[in-house]
């Protein structure tokens, strides 16, 4: 019950019990902190905080401080909604596709890649909060019986879908995730020498103990979860192109948005792990669980989506040739050789050209060209939604009232901000959660761990 | 048995001998209390004879509960109480205006299935924040595994039935809780 085939790289290297995995997991968070994560966490604090003044600037004055105009009223804030919850797809998808996928490599990653997604969509949500203007005013977007005369929410809006699919979107990642955190924490509790942290854990851990029924009900439960989270990611960045699609902005109306934003999402969340991971695994020492199989196989996912980004690409182009629409084809064509043409082609390098050099072997097993690659794809993604996003509106059905954006310090300021949120909220995470679901990767040890795979291949070369 | 309350904890080190003991002990007729692993152990649930969960009814039938309120709320707003001409497109029947709630609809059933699925598994666990820990050894999440056997009379050849199968220490829980006698013993 314990084999797998020889032919399979092991996915835990070195020689690990059960134990050395409590051990090498819990280590993060029962030792000092690196200087590194000192700084980084310093770095990141100092972004966040230039963020917060940025956005009670907004609040307090308004959103005339963002570069917005009658034109171009939606830029850099939504560019950068769209930008964080893609980023957030890729732990979704590693969490739940590739488990039912029964895809064991997943086992290592899982855990910090839905981190990251849930600290992603923490992001995004700030941007159409912020955006509203009066953000105590947010909870008009809920359907929530109100003394203003029967004034509800609008079902047929893309926009109110929207707020239905980040909501269900973040709270179903967060519990999925902490259903699998709490035998980890267990664990941590069960190691905790300090009486703080031992109490913490017994509260974050919920009384578990590991009985087998309760091992039964945690794999179903896992497993169903997984199975609502699979369509779940799908639907959400669907319902976010939709906010685009269902417009009559030539360049947004397209069908094709939908599966092209979600391989786009998941194109540039494994991007983002693989930024994330590689520090991490340095940083912590996890090159056992998180081995250069892993970053290749993440690698193979971010060619393929790359490539369906970029199929997308040329679609978009050859549908607005060949729909013969005049605003459509000046759509694409402004894109391409217009004052924005430096975003465009800037996009199309990152996005569709530099995951292709992932074909080659020993470029996709080399740490620092994956990583050099994450940060590109990064930026790639980041110029698609500003291309789309900004080219198709500066220049409208009438052209006396065309016009430029430019982003004003504020608008900077946030995105600034978000990223070093970001940042601040993975940071802490690294040192007081498990950042790898160790239970999990307990029950592969014996059929992928270096140790056993050895032992069991030298015992059949015996017989 | 007369005095069911009577138990044996054995420790053992190792998933597969684990497994490998459950069958032996069930054939002599000895209930297995429960069992404590750090991991989910493929099969563990079988070989002692557990029902089948029933996570994902219950999972099903919370989506279906979320499909309804999400058509009761769009049908109540949207038709009933306000119903409103937007972009030309008239809000007449439920089932005309049907396609642009399939959003909502996916959504709630998501929502519904997935939270109230979480909630039943922390109730039905008994799991809260702040619960005393229920494993009563600790290293049972880190790389044992403990069984707790219920056993009446003599524990004698439990004991060697337990060390037969490569339990690696073996403790008598007394009746009187206070009052346990420890004793840990190789098994090779």
């Amino acid at each position: 019950m314990h084999y797998e085939s020889s032919v399979r790289e092991p996915l835990i290297t070195g020689d690990k019990s059960y134990h050395d995995i409590t051990v090498d997991v819990a280590k993060p968070i029962e030792t000092n902190a690196p200087r590194s994560w000192w700084i980084a966490l310093t770095i990141s604090l100092i972004a966040f905080l230039w963020g917060v003044g940025c956005i009670l600037y907004t609040i307090g004055t308004g959103i005339g401080t963002w570069g917005l105009n009658r034109t171009v009223n939606w830029a850099w804030d939504i560019t950068n909604f769209v930008w964080w919850v893609g980023i957030g797809h890729a732990g979704t998808l590693i969490s739940a596709v590739l488990l039912l996928f029964r895809q064991k490599w997943r086992m290592s990653i899982n855990r910090s890649a839905e981190a990251m997604t849930i600290f992603a969509v923490v992001q995004a949500a700030l941007f159409p909060g912020i955006h509203m203007g009066r953000i105590w005013l947010a909870y008009f977007v809920f359907p929530i019986p109100n003394q203003f005369g029967s004034l509800w929410v609008n079902f047929n809006s893309p926009l109110l879908w929207d707020v239905f699919a980040i909501s269900t979107y973040f709270s179903v990642s967060l519990v999925f995730w902490y259903v699998g955190l709490i035998p980890d924490f267990a664990m941590l509790r069960d190691r905790a020498i300090r009486p703080v942290q031992k109490h913490i854990y017994s509260i974050l851990s919920f009384g578990w103990g590991g009985k087998a029924k309760h091992w039964q009900r945690f794999e179903e439960v896992s497993l169903v979860l997984a199975g609502l989270a699979t369509p779940l990611v799908l639907s959400v960045h669907t319902i976010v192109s939709m906010d685009f699609a269902t417009s009559v902005i030539p360049g947004w109306h397209t069908t094709i948005f939908p599966p092209y934003f979600v391989a786009g999402a998941i194109f540039s969340g494994f991007a983002m792990v693989q930024t994330l991971l590689i520090v991490m695994r340095k940083m912590f020492k996890m090159e056992d669980y998180i081995t250069i199989q892993h970053i290749e196989m993440m690698n193979i996912i971010i060619m393929v989506t790359g490539s369906i980004v970029g199929i997308a690409y040329i679609t978009e182009l050859f549908i607005a040739w060949y729909s013969g629409v005049e605003y459509e084809q000046y759509a694409f064509l402004n894109r391409a050789t217009g004052p924005y043409w430096w975003a465009y082609w800037s996009m199309m390098t990152c996005n569709v050209f530099s995951p292709q050099f992932m074909w080659f072997k020993r470029l996709r097993t080399s740490i620092l060209f994956t990583f050099i690659i994450s940060i590109v794809v990064n930026i790639g993604m980041w110029f698609e939604r500003f291309v789309i996003i900004v080219t198709s509106l500066h220049r409208d059905y009438l052209p006396s009232s065309w016009t430029m954006f430019s982003p004003t310090f504020v608008d900077i300021g946030i995105f600034i901000g978000t990223i070093g949120f970001f940042f601040v909220l993975f940071l802490l995470y690294a040192r007081s959660f498990p950042v790898i679901a160790q239970a999990e990767l307990k029950t592969i040890l014996k059929s992928s761990g270096e140790n056993y795979k050895k032992h069991h291949s030298d015992s059949h070369g015996a017989h | 048995m007369a005095h069911t309350n009577n138990v044996i904890t054995a420790l053992f080190n190792d998933d597969d001998i684990l497994m490998k003991s459950i069958k032996p002990l069930r054939e002599k007729g000895y209930k297995i209390r429960e069992v404590y692993t750090p991991f989910p152990v493929h099969g563990l649930d079988h070989a002692l004879g557990l029902d089948r969960t029933r996570m994902a009814i219950t999972a099903f039938i919370y989506g279906l509960i979320g499909l309804s309120v999400a058509i009761s709320l769009t049908y109540y707003i949207m038709i009933i109480d306000w119903p409103q001409n937007i972009g030309g497109k008239p809000s007449m029947t439920w089932w005309e205006n049907m396609p642009a709630f399939v959003p909502i609809l996916f959504e709630m059933t998501v929502f519904f299935a997935a939270h109230l699925l979480v909630w039943t598994y922390f109730v039905r666990n008994g799991m809260y924040p702040g619960r005393a820990a229920m494993n009563p050894d600790p290293r049972t999440t880190d790389d044992m595994f403990m069984m707790e056997i219920e056993y009446s009379g003599d524990d004698e050849e439990l004991r060697q039935l337990l060390k037969d199968n490569g339990a690696v220490e073996i403790n008598v829980v007394a009746n009187d809780e206070d009052h346990a006698v420890n004793e840990a013993s190789e098994a090779h």
